[in-house]
């Protein structure tokens, strides 16, 4: 992967930048021994590493405000970053970069059940948000697999779903208002605890803008109720092609769990050794999960069993209580943490239309066995979003490239049968340069013209989401 | 001299147009939705019509932006499927004519009482194509339900009432239809009203229509039989008071569509739930109506006999806690003012998405 070479004007400046960033900040708040911003040198995307020139933590928006300005003004880039979780390396640094980090700004600013939504400074992490309101009987909806980790931050900066966005939606679903600042150091109120934009939906374009546009500093997010009860169904299918056919028929049926899982062979196994959490040995796996009182999940469960039971499973297991509901779920969320115990991984992200998910499993398959590297697949299918998790070894030479290159095979497949590059965790710079494959000059150039009305100079988040050739002519200028 | 109405019958020709254009274009869909439509010569997207994709496993849905939304809504129910953000026929409120379509819905964003379990239209919308103010074709998004490839386009061409481009295609993940609907009402006074709709939002008990009106104060839940007979129940034991089950149809056609709000100019009004009846509170003294939805998070009032309908008391009372837009009538600006950042912001997006500035100019600010 290519990145720019760094502005040495910038680099050799780089004492009289943390000088001055001292000058508008708490003397806690600049981090500039290297010894420290090592922490910083690459997010979840962990293959790459770059020092950055220094990471400032500000604790509120007029400083991150002072911070931007002062930037702005000196013609450095900056790197917004939330808990730096991007598994696309959507906060990876350059080396003539400052790291704007909003872990520090993780207040409560305001909770109102009335009009249903919460007010936080970003650098909140998911998790925390739900966290804040449990007790009351209230929740957040979107859940990625980081929650326990990521900040809010990251969640609007990559638009984050996670496993019950089939029923609840995204991070765009979910926000109503942000405090963004700007690379001039403007702070803009965007939305509020109200819907709709009086004029056009800014919101909607700062939401996944993967921190182009600004650094959103505190966010009114929508808080849902908690339903009554939720219960999980695991069942194993004898082929992948058989349990997609099953997630088909749930959907086409009206059926609306609040998550629909899927694991492939390789996957479950690698699970099963690592978490024993009692999965069946088959093919293919599905947890679905639907909510609701305990009458209401009876009744939905039922139709599941009905549909599910005409495509002959080799296992269905309903939860009976809190504990097998947890057991279910255990192998499902430590699927990661069991893939790298064998292997170093690379987690792709691309979404496919439901319908060409037995289609696009077998194409995997064929590719992966014509690469030689293994390739599990865990998945949100009831939306089409893949995870296929290529499997390779970082300490054999050429191996992480295989794995680029079979990876990037696998979303121009997605691409191809109508689907996208990423579905939930963004481009950063992990796909940057495939985003030709999706989109044509004119629709880049589109996005472009978004980007040159927040950020004229291009400072902000360098070198992601768009390819480098691409914006060659506006980064030089 | 007539203006001359445009009819492309393809996108490769609407994008010709717009490059030809020598002056403004006025857009249309069906011209039976916009808040305001631009000066100059009128350009009507009903030759872009047709379903290019619809497949009821996938939940998705594709067609042209000319394509009518009866036509696609007759489309889906033979399929048990429906666009789950129930935009609204605004035609009576409006005093149109003509053909609502799918563009058009997009290009509001029409949302209707849906919205607060469901989402708007933008919600809903994963895929959009069309042209800018220099006749370029541009798509975002796509077909499938989760997407965040590059910059979100999509949400941004929603309610944009065209002036950033044209649109010519639009991408919907659609609903089934459930099996049953049980909408509760009663007739208490508004305060009470309000905040009954209130404490049903905030149960888990999945209302998706809270609203107010002449007809008192009316929940709507859906789904499976035994579990709306189950929600209605729960919600009755949580409130309190005396709540009769009807169909409802006809009472939430009327909400989202503005019925009986004929007479003066119309107000469509987001607003901080609790801060609706302060809304209202501030025409104290000027003769008017007023049907709040969202748990009144939207009211629509019609307001009689004031030379600005009604704009500063109303824009004064929902400043901080929302906006006004005056869908019908004369007297003041359409489209609410916006803060000064979000104003610029928006000027500069226009500008580069139209630099002639052609594209219902002016309408927005």
């Amino acid at each position: 992967m290519d990145m720019p070479l760094p502005d040495q004007r910038i680099v050799n400046a780089r004492d009289g930048l943390i000088a001055r960033l001292r000058g508008v900040l708490p003397a806690d708040a600049v981090i500039s021994d290297p010894a420290e911003t090592r922490a910083y040198e690459c997010d979840a995307l962990a293959a790459y590493r770059c020092a950055p020139l220094a990471v400032v933590l500000p604790r509120t928006t007029a400083e991150v405000s002072a911070v931007l300005r002062l930037c702005s003004q000196m013609g450095v880039k900056v790197v917004p970053r939330g808990a730096g979780t991007s598994l696309a390396g959507g906060s990876f640094p350059t080396a003539d970069c400052v790291v704007l980090g909003v872990a520090r700004m993780n207040a409560v600013i305001e909770t109102d059940y009335d009009n249903r939504f919460i007010r936080v400074q970003t650098g909140r992490t998911n998790l925390a948000v739900t966290g804040a309101v449990e007790a009351d009987g209230w929740f957040y909806a979107p859940d990625p697999s980081s929650q326990l980790a990521c900040a809010i931050a990251g969640n609007i900066a990559m638009n984050s779903g996670g496993a019950h966005c089939l029923k609840y939606g995204v991070t765009t679903n979910n926000l109503l208002g942000v405090t963004i600042v700007l690379m001039s150091g403007e702070v803009v109120e965007v939305g509020g605890p109200w819907s709709d934009a009086p004029g056009l939906d800014l919101l909607g374009v700062i939401c996944g803008s993967e921190g182009q546009l600004g650094v959103v500093t505190e966010a009114y997010l929508r808080i849902l109720p908690k339903p009554e009860g939720a219960r999980p169904v695991l069942m194993g299918f004898s082929s992948n092609e058989v349990a997609g056919a099953c997630v088909a028929d749930i959907i086409r049926a009206g059926l609306l769990p609040v998550a629909i899982e899927f694991m492939d062979r390789p996957c479950i196994r690698a699970c099963e050794d690592f978490a024993k959490a009692g999965y069946p040995d088959c093919e293919a796996l599905l947890i679905v999960e639907v909510e609701g009182s305990p009458a209401e999940i009876d009744a939905q469960l039922a139709r599941i069993k009905d549909i599910a039971l005409r495509h002959d499973p080799v296992a269905y297991r309903e939860s009976g209580s809190e504990e097998e509901s947890r057991k279910i779920w255990l192998g499902r969320k430590s699927a990661f943490g069991a893939m790298g115990q064998i292997a170093d991984y690379m987690c792709l992200d691309g979404t496919i239309p439901v319908s060409e998910l037995p289609y696009v499993l077998r194409r995997i398959a064929e590719m992966s066995a014509a690469v030689g590297l293994s390739v599990a697949n865990v998945f949100h299918a009831g939306d089409g979003n893949m995870h296929p998790l290529i499997l390779y070894n970082a300490n054999k030479p050429g191996d992480l490239e295989l794995c680029e290159a079979l990876g990037a095979d696998i979303l121009k497949l997605c691409v191809e049968v109508g689907g996208c590059l990423t579905g939930e965790h963004g481009v950063g710079v992990e796909k940057r340069d495939l985003m030709t494959v999706q989109f044509n000059p004119a629709d880049l150039e589109a996005q472009l013209r978004v980007k040159d009305v927040f950020d004229p100079a291009w400072l902000l988040n360098p070198a992601k989401v768009f390819p480098l050739d691409v914006t060659a002519s506006r980064r030089a200028s | 001299m007539t203006p001359l109405v445009l009819q492309p019958q393809s996108e490769a020709e609407l994008g010709q147009m717009v490059r030809a254009a020598q002056g403004p274009v006025s857009l249309r869909g069906g011209g039976t939705r916009g808040v305001a439509y631009g000066p100059g010569t009128v350009l009507e997207t009903a030759g872009l019509s047709g379903i290019t994709l619809y497949e009821p496993g996938a939940l998705t849905l594709v067609a042209g932006a000319g394509t009518p939304l009866a036509e696609v809504e007759a489309v889906l129910v033979a399929q048990g499927q429906r666009l789950a953000f129930e935009a609204p026929d605004l035609r009576r409120a409006l005093q149109r004519q003509g053909v609502s379509t799918l563009g058009g819905v997009v290009a509001t964003n029409a949302s209707g009482p849906r919205r607060v379990q469901a989402g708007a239209a933008r919600d809903h919308l994963i895929g959009v194509r069309f042209v800018d103010g220099m006749g370029t074709v541009v798509k975002s998004g796509g077909r499938v339900m989760k997407n965040v490839t590059g910059l979100d386009l999509v949400k941004l061409m929603a309610g944009s009432h065209g002036t950033l481009g044209v649109i010519t295609q639009v991408a919907f993940k659609l609903q089934a239809v459930p099996e049953c609907a049980v909408t509760l009402q009663t007739q208490v006074p508004l305060s009470a009203g309000l905040g009954l709709l209130r404490r049903a939002l905030g149960s888990p008990f999945e209302v998706s229509g809270a609203a107010y009106g002449p007809f008192g104060a009316a929940l709507r839940v859906e789904g499976m039989e035994a579990s709306v007979r189950y929600r209605a129940a729960a919600l009755k034991a949580l409130l309190g008071g005396d709540w009769v089950e009807t169909a409802g149809d006809a009472l939430w056609a009327g909400v989202r569509d503005a019925h009986g709000l004929d007479d003066g100019a119309l107000w469509r009004v987001s607003c901080k739930p609790t801060a609706a009846e302060g809304v209202v509170g501030a025409l104290a003294g000027v003769a008017h109506q007023a049907t709040f939805d969202w748990g009144g998070g939207l009211i629509w009032i019609a307001v009689q006999g004031v030379g600005d309908a009604g704009a500063a008391l109303i824009r004064g009372a929902v400043a901080g806690v929302g906006h006004a837009t005056l869908m019908r009538g004369r007297g003041a600006a359409a489209f609410a003012p916006e803060a000064a950042g979000v104003a610029a912001l928006s000027r500069a997006l226009r500008a580069q998405f139209d630099p002639k500035g052609i594209l219902n100019a002016g309408i927005m600010g």
